[in-house]
Formats: C-alpha cells, sequence, structure tokens
C-alpha cells in the first residue's frame, strides 16, 4: 500500500508539468494556432523560476517570474505568427531554439546551484488521513492549479460564450470574422495562455520535480505536451488521462531501474518518447475521430481580406 | 492609426533574392544589440562574433567543416519544406547514419582497402534514410504527425548511442571512457587538393548541385515543387502523395545520414556520445534561409557555420556562453520568415475610422 501511495504520488509530480503545458497548448490549438515552441516557452519558465526563486528565496515569486517568461515568450511567437503570418510551423521551431539558448545563457551561473524548493499544502487532519491523505490534500499548490485551469478550461470552451468564440475562430476564421469577431486579437489572447501555462509547466519543473537548473531539463516534454493534444482530440477531460499515463510512463523506468530490471537505463530513459510515437500511431489510426476533432484551421495563417 | 498586412497581387520579385540578405543584417543588428543588452561592447561583440572568425584561413577551415554537414542536411531537408513536408528529425537521422556507417570501422575494424569508405558511405546514407522512413511509413500508412513522430525518434537516437558507445561497442582499450575505437587510416575521411579540402565538402557540393538540377530539370522534381504548392492539382495530375512523402524523407533522411558518417570519420574519428552540435536543427534554418533552393542552402549552411564559431570565439574572448549561438540562430530564423512575409503582403498604414 506505501508502495502504491508512494507510486501516486511520483505519478502526480510527473504528470502536472505535462497537464499544465498541454491545457495552454490545447486552447491555443482550438483558436486555430499550431504553436511548436512549447519546449522553448517551458525552458524560459524553469529558468526564470528557478533565478527568481533562487535570488529572492521566494517560490511564489519564482512562479510569477515562470508565467511573465512563458507569455513573453509566447508573444513573440503571436508577433511573428499572427502579425506577420509566417508559417507556424518554423515559428515554433524558432521559438524552441531561440528558448533553448536564451534559457541556457540566463541560466549558465545557476548550474549546480540548490534550489527552492516549493513546498506541499499541509492541512492538519486532513493530510494526515491514511492512504489519500497526502494525494488528495498534501501537494504542491501548483498541483491544484493544474487541475483548476483544466476544469476552467474545459467548462469555458464547452458552455460560455468566449469559448464558443474561440471554438469558432479555430474552426472558420473567415465566418468568425464575417461575423465581427476580432480574428487576430482572440488568437493572440490564446497564444499568450498558452505560453502562460507552458511557463508554469516550466516553473513545475525546476521548483518541485527537480529543483534545480539544468540546461535543456525539459528533454522534451513541451514536445509531448503537443502530443497530448493530439491523443485528446482537442478534448480537455482526456489530457488528464494522458498526461497522467505519460506521467506513469515517465515513473516506470525508475521504478523498473529501482526493482533491478536488467535492461540498458538508456532504453528506460527513451520509453517516454517512444510510448509518444506509439500513441499517435495509435489515435491517429481513427481518422474520422481526428477529422471531427481537429480545429480546421490549425495552422493556418489569416489576413483579413479588404 | 495602425498598420496592416495586404496581400500583394504579385511577389515582390526584388524581396525574392533580397530577403535573406536583409535577414542576416536584422540577425547582426539584433546581435548588436543583444550583446549591449549582456553588457558586451555591441561594436566588439559583433567583430568577434561574426567577423573574426573567418579572418584567418584556418578558422575558414573550420568554417568549411562544420558548413559540410549543414549543406548536406539542409539540401535535402529542402525537398521536405518544398513538398510541405516538416521532417525535423534531421538530428536523429544524422545519428542513425553515423551508427549504420561505423558498422565497418567499430565491428569489422580488421577489414581494410579502398573499398572501407565508399562502403561506409554507402551504409550511412542508409541508415539515416532508414530511419527517415520511419516517421514517412507512420504517416502514409496511419497519419500520423511526421512532426512529433520525427522528432521524438531524435531523443531515441541519441540514447541509442549513448548506449552503444557505453555498451556493446565501447573500446576496450579506453579504460571506461565511452567511445568506439578510433577510426583504422582507410575509414578516414581525406582532405584532397592543394588546400587541403576535406573531402566531405566536396560530397556535398557534388549532392546540393545535383539536387538543384534534380528540382529544375526532371519531372520528378517538379512534382516535388508542386506537391507542396498545390497539392490538389499535383493528386489530379497523378503524384501520389503516399509515394512523395517516402520519397522525400528516405532522400532527406539519407543525407542526414551521409553528413552523420562523414562528420564521424572525418572529425572525431571515432563514435562518441554527442556527435552533433545540433546540426540537424541549425540545418532547419539553413533550409529556409537559402530559400529551399540546394546552392543556395551551400550559402546559407556558410552562415549557420560561422554561428558556432561566433559562439566558440564569444566564449574565449568575451567571456559569454556559447549558448549565444543558439539565440543568434533562433533569431536567423525569426528574421527570415518575417522577411519572407513581405514577399507575398506590404503593410498598408490605416487611420482611425476607416
Amino acid at each position: 500500500m506505501e508502495l502504491l501511495e508512494a507510486f501516486v504520488l511520483t505519478v502526480i509530480t510527473a504528470a502536472t508539468p505535462l497537464l499544465l503545458a498541454a491545457t495552454g497548448e490545447l486552447v491555443t490549438e482550438r483558436a486555430g494556432v499550431l504553436n511548436l515552441g512549447v519546449e522553448g516557452m517551458m525552458l524560459a519558465g524553469a529558468v526564470c523560476a528557478f533565478a527568481a526563486a533562487v535570488t529572492t528565496g521566494s517560490p511564489t515569486l519564482g512562479i510569477l517570474a515562470a508565467m511573465v517568461a512563458g507569455v513573453t515568450m509566447a508573444a513573440i511567437f503571436a508577433f511573428f505568427a499572427l502579425f506577420l503570418v509566417t508559417n507556424q510551423v518554423a515559428t515554433g521551431l524558432a521559438l524552441t531554439l531561440f528558448g533553448l539558448g536564451v534559457s541556457g545563457m540566463l541560466g549558465a551561473s545557476f548550474v549546480g546551484e540548490p534550489g527552492v524548493k516549493l513546498a506541499a499544502i499541509h492541512l492538519p487532519g486532513l493530510s494526515e488521513l491514511p492512504l489519500v491523505g497526502r494525494i488528495l490534500f498534501g501537494q504542491d499548490p501548483l498541483v491544484y492549479v493544474s487541475f483548476i485551469i483544466l476544469l476552467g478550461v474545459s467548462f469555458l470552451l464547452k458552455r460560455s460564450h468566449i469559448g464558443l468564440v474561440v471554438r469558432a475562430v479555430g474552426d472558420n476564421h473567415h465566418s468568425a470574422h464575417a461575423l465581427g469577431y476580432n480574428v487576430l486579437m482572440i488568437r493572440v489572447a490564446a497564444v499568450l495562455f498558452g505560453g502562460l501555462c507552458a511557463g508554469l509547466g516550466g516553473a513545475y519543473l525546476s521548483l518541485v520535480y527537480t529543483p534545480q537548473w539544468t540546461e535543456g531539463m525539459t528533454a522534451g516534454r513541451g514536445w509531448i505536451a503537443v502530443a497530448l493534444v493530439v491523443f485528446s482530440s482537442w478534448i480537455p477531460g482526456r489530457l488528464l488521462v494522458g498526461a497522467y499515463l505519460f506521467g506513469a510512463v515517465t515513473l516506470l523506468q525508475f521504478h523498473l531501474q529501482a526493482v533491478g530490471v536488467p535492461i540498458p537505463s538508456q532504453f528506460l530513459s527513451a520509453l517516454p518518447y517512444a510510448a509518444t510515437v506509439i500513441v499517435l500511431v495509435v489515435i491517429s489510426r481513427n481518422r474520422r475521430l481526428l477529422r471531427t476533432h481537429t480545429p480546421a484551421m490549425l495552422g493556418s495563417t489569416f489576413v483579413p481580406d479588404k | 492609426m495602425r498598420l496592416e498586412l495586404v496581400k500583394r497581387s504579385a511577389e515582390a520579385r526584388f524581396l525574392v533574392f533580397a530577403s535573406p540578405f536583409i535577414a542576416i543584417a536584422i540577425t547582426v543588428l539584433v546581435g548588436a544589440i543583444f550583446f549591449a543588452a549582456i553588457g558586451v561592447d555591441p561594436g566588439r561583440g559583433v567583430y568577434v562574433f561574426f567577423i573574426e572568425p573567418i579572418s584567418a584561413w584556418w578558422s575558414i577551415e573550420q568554417l568549411l567543416a562544420k558548413a559540410t554537414p549543414l549543406i548536406l542536411i539542409g539540401a535535402g531537408l529542402s525537398l521536405c519544406f518544398l513538398s510541405n513536408n516538416w521532417n525535423i528529425g534531421a538530428e536523429g537521422q544524422f545519428i542513425a547514419g553515423a551508427l549504420a556507417g561505423s558498422i565497418l570501422p567499430v565491428v569489422f575494424y580488421q577489414f581494410e582497402g579502398p573499398l572501407v569508405l565508399p562502403l561506409m558511405l554507402v551504409m550511412g546514407f542508409a541508415g539515416g534514410a532508414f530511419y527517415g522512413l520511419v516517421p514517412a511509413a507512420l504517416k502514409t500508412r496511419f497519419g500520423a504527425s511526421e512532426i512529433l513522430t520525427s522528432l521524438m525518434l531524435v531523443y531515441i537516437a541519441q540514447l541509442f548511442l549513448d548506449w552503444m558507445v557505453r555498451g556493446p561497442w565501447r573500446d576496450p582499450a579506453s579504460f571506461g571512457f565511452p567511445k568506439t575505437r578510433t577510426f583504422n587510416d582507410a575509414a578516414v575521411v581525406p582532405t584532397v587538393g592543394p588546400f587541403d579540402i576535406h573531402a566531405g565538402l566536396l560530397i556535398a557540393l557534388v549532392a546540393s548541385i545535383i539536387l538543384f538540377v534534380f528540382l529544375k530539370r526532371t519531372l520528378k522534381g517538379f512534382e516535388v515543387r508542386i506537391s507542396g504548392t498545390a497539392p490538389r492539382a499535383a493528386t489530379f495530375a497523378g503524384v501520389s502523395n503516399r509515394n512523395m512523402v517516402l520519397f522525400v524523407f528516405a532522400v532527406s533522411g539519407g543525407l542526414a545520414g551521409l553528413a552523420g558518417i562523414i562528420e564521424v570519420a572525418g572529425v572525431a574519428k571515432k563514435l562518441q556520445p554527442v556527435i552533433s552540435p545540433g546540426y540537424g536543427f541549425a540545418a532547419i534554418i539553413v533550409a529556409f534561409l537559402g530559400r529551399l533552393n540546394p546552392l543556395g542552402v551551400v550559402f546559407a549552411a556558410l552562415l549557420l557555420a560561422l554561428t558556432y564559431l561566433g559562439g566558440e570565439a564569444a566564449q574565449l574572448e568575451l567571456n559569454v556562453t556559447d549558448k549565444v549561438t543558439r539565440v543568434i540562430q533562433g533569431v536567423v530564423l525569426f528574421a527570415i520568415l518575417a522577411c519572407d512575409t513581405f514577399i507575398l503582403h506590404r503593410v498598408r498604414l490605416v487611420r482611425r475610422g476607416k
């Protein structure tokens, strides 16, 4: 039982950064924009969170810094891909390369420094409940934030006017434009929200998952988050399943190693990447499912005709 | 008042040629601002990063050595991007080619003679092509996004290489260092001619000329271009989209693999856990900066090679980390993409109330 509790607890820490980043990307994509720069935005968030937390001693300020960093990176993407209608795939790649470089430079002096860990919440009584106490009531605040954001996004997309507008812009920008909606500004907002969430995901990595800064510490999680959005077929609820599934796969390597399974560590480390490929293949086989759920304007540029 | 983009009725001919140069100028300018922001004298920063590395003959040799893999990969990627296939896993295909090509000098090292090197190059190409065909087949067979699968395969290739040089292929005489045995002389890419030009560079130049002629002068090359610009027309004309995906991935993967084996057999002469400073990703920028033209790629590769040397120089002389290379590379890609926008669009000033 204790082993199970430990496993669930570690799965939560592995899944949360994926869930945060993927939720943001889902909103971006529902508005019709494909931002492949999630990896770069997460890195910027991770390094800024770490730097701010270490210099001020406050993880809260670290989280704020990560949000600012993520939004700033997303703004760069929005400027090029939305205002200058550059190719979204290539612009996302540029953002990832840029994020790798900038985070490496900013973080150079922080490599090896001890970090500041975001403390878990402790509710007297509740957190000490057997079995479920720590899992339900003893997490760090960002875990709860990830759930709140997911619930909020799910609710707003499905049931609110603003969600309807975002979906309209993503499914047919010409109609949305004709109806008088400002396609550009709605997309900018969606991209910035994606950056905010990716920044939070990055902060989780450098403040909770491994409270330190190492170069390129996201290790492809930004890309996995993008894949998770496909896996979810753009439905928020399914992101939860995907993120926790991948969290479990990521942890499998540590647990298999601990048990002493005679598999080279590199093969175990490759598991999440291999799983991503397999999941994409399985989900893409059902072409009808993807065709009905993919935002119709995903990745296409919009210049209003005058 | 605000600025607005308007589509041009025809593409701006002047910008088609000028935009790479404008992009480079913007990059240098942003570089200067960037150096100023991190407390380096911008003039000196720009000089050390962009000019000094090409002011001596030995560093030109360095530049050409770094440009070689970029030309090979970038030329292949041009084909992919022209036909609207997003192979961003060239880094993995580079590693796959290096591994496949190293089978002879690492496992069958007793085998020597003039045949060794050509065989290695062929195997390198085949290894890269095979690894490139994986995301292509997953796309044609299952409809899986090649962007994500090709990228995931990069991580898998890196980990596999790491395992090989620490495990099965580790040199027994390396005192535990993770590296393979050093290739014997028959397995090393030589330098040729009066200026000691690396033979790999010649291969890269020949490959880019062949691809240029292929794109401009053959039916298949025309089909590559048409599947990107007018996919529906291509389908009606009988171009099989499936075969096109497989073809461009095989060619670009193969060239990346060739770059991989040329790199390890020409520079390090052995396999190590890390064999590329991100050539596969930098080559994406090379392809765009070269206007997806295999000859343009040659010049673009020189600039991207310069960013690697500039980073090293900045680390030595300005005490700036060499991560600045990645930053500048990102800026180059942003700049060229932005400049390309103005080939098809112009900016209009809109007064309030209109």
